[in-house]
């Protein structure tokens, strides 16, 4: 296992202060500890069983455009 | 299977960018980026190779188990050889060479190591061995020091009384300056780790970029994040702004994750730090703070932190600063291999070295 490794997935279930987190089809539990309020289909980042930060859909989204603007990137 | 990161590895858009970038006609610029995840990901996808030659991205000191000086393996093995102990890390440690073997030596010897996906892993370890002393090998950044606070301070709610960690944390800001700094590294522009970021935010790099002149893009981990990330630097740097743009939004906040700060803080104080190939930089470490004391493993078992030298031709040092590449090491590829690493640039897969082992792309 690399220890610097950190993956997207959705929170699927959540029990107490953990949350099982789908990555690519597999199951994993993660400690909410580090977080607030995580809901169910949220999408957070993984890192050495602890959720660490959530990720944005709306920002998710907009990135995915900025990467066909070629000023937007260059600009804020 | 069809996924939510296929967007951001598009390749009709990293076509469109590679060319862009292949027009880059302005003043020659060396780029840093900063974590292993980083390292790992350019090599992996050839970034490099899609870059024109006016544009260098070095890998710096972002690897955090490649810049733990060999003491720390030492003073871990002398651990893990005692009959009461266990020894619970991640499995990059196991093979990094200490003066009298690597952990995962010391296992084939019969000492009790235990390989972890998580660090709150090993408080159950210490729950179901209460006979036993178990110790945590705690070795990150700020991504993943938040996690070694928590199974700390859960042992400390819960009163476990045979569980230890033997920490040497260190963190982003210290060593970032000194870079930035020294006029032999010429650093341009920095590409900053996503998820330290996550964690710490982006404050600091604008103050970086203001007294030091250096200005940065937050990056996350796909192939067109990092591109685009290279291109946005590219062109801040040339024209010489000294600002910091965050492309990782969908995870970074300007002011990082503070709950994961807090529970760092509780925990951990700063404290100067040796790195692997640098030598020491004040101030750009952890400690475990006095309240915590029972938990470090350093005091408890009176450990004392030896002499710290590096192997006799290694280039790590300039390496890790991105001075020198791996190519220009008389070691690398010989001597020093993944399966036998001498330098600490080769001990971890996200190693500078490792990475260009595997993958190739030296320039």
């Amino acid at each position: 296992m690399r220890m610097c490794l950190a993956v997207p997935g959705k929170v699927t279930e959540i029990k107490g202060k953990t949350a099982i987190v789908e990555i690519m089809g597999v199951l994993r539990e993660a400690s909410l500890e580090l977080l607030e309020d995580v809901k169910v289909g949220d999408y957070v980042i993984l890192h050495a069983g602890c959720a660490i930060e959530k990720l944005d859909e709306a920002e998710a989204l907009k990135t995915i455009e900025l990467f066909k603007e070629l000023k937007d990137i260059y600009h804020e | 299977m069809n996924n939510y990161l296929d967007p951001y590895r598009d390749t009709g858009l990293l076509h469109l960018w590679a060319e862009r970038l292949q027009k880059y006609q302005g003043k020659p610029l060396k780029l840093m980026e900063v974590c292993g995840t980083h390292t790992m990901a350019i090599a992996r996808y050839g970034i490099r190779t899609l870059l024109p030659e006016r544009i260098r991205l070095v890998s710096g000191p972002g690897c955090p188990v490649c810049v733990t000086p060999s003491y720390y393996i030492n003073s871990a093995v002398a651990l893990a050889r005692r009959p009461e102990t266990i020894v619970a890390t991640f499995g990059d440690l196991m093979r990094i060479p200490g003066d009298e073997g690597s952990l995962l030596e010391a296992k084939s010897l019969g000492a009790d190591i235990r390989v972890l996906y998580s660090p709150l892993d090993a408080l159950k370890i210490a729950r179901d061995n209460p006979e036993r002393q178990v110790v945590l090998l705690s070795v990150g950044f700020e991504t993943t020091t938040p996690i070694f606070a928590l199974a700390i301070d859960k042992a400390s709610q819960e009163g476990l009384n045979n569980f230890t960690v033997l920490s040497a944390n260190k963190t982003m800001p210290e060593v970032l300056k000194v870079l930035a700094g020294d006029p032999t590294v010429g650093i341009d522009g920095y590409l900053y780790p996503g998820h330290v970021s996550a964690i710490i935010g982006t404050r600091f790099y604008e103050e970086l970029a203001e007294k030091y002149g250096v200005p940065g893009v937050v990056a996350g981990f796909e192939p067109l994040d990092i591109l685009t990330a290279v291109a946005a630097l590219s062109e801040i740097c040339n024209e010489g702004r000294h600002t910091v743009r965050n492309l990782y939004t969908r995870v970074v906040k300007p002011e990082g994750n503070p709950r994961a700060v807090q529970a760092m803080e509780r925990v951990f104080e700063p404290a100067d730090a040796v790195w692997r190939g640098i030598g020491r930089i004040s101030g750009s470490g952890l400690a475990i703070r006095e309240e915590y004391a029972r938990y470090d493993a350093w005091k408890v078992f009176d450990l004392q932190i030896g002499e710290y030298s590096e192997p006799e031709g290694c280039r790590c040092g300039e390496i890790l600063k991105g001075t020198k590449s791996p190519g220009d090491c008389p070691l690398f590829g010989t001597r020093c291999v993944p399966e036998n690493p001498v330098g600490a640039c080769m001990v971890s897969s996200e190693g500078t070295c490792a990475a260009h082992y595997k993958y190739g792309g030296i320039r």
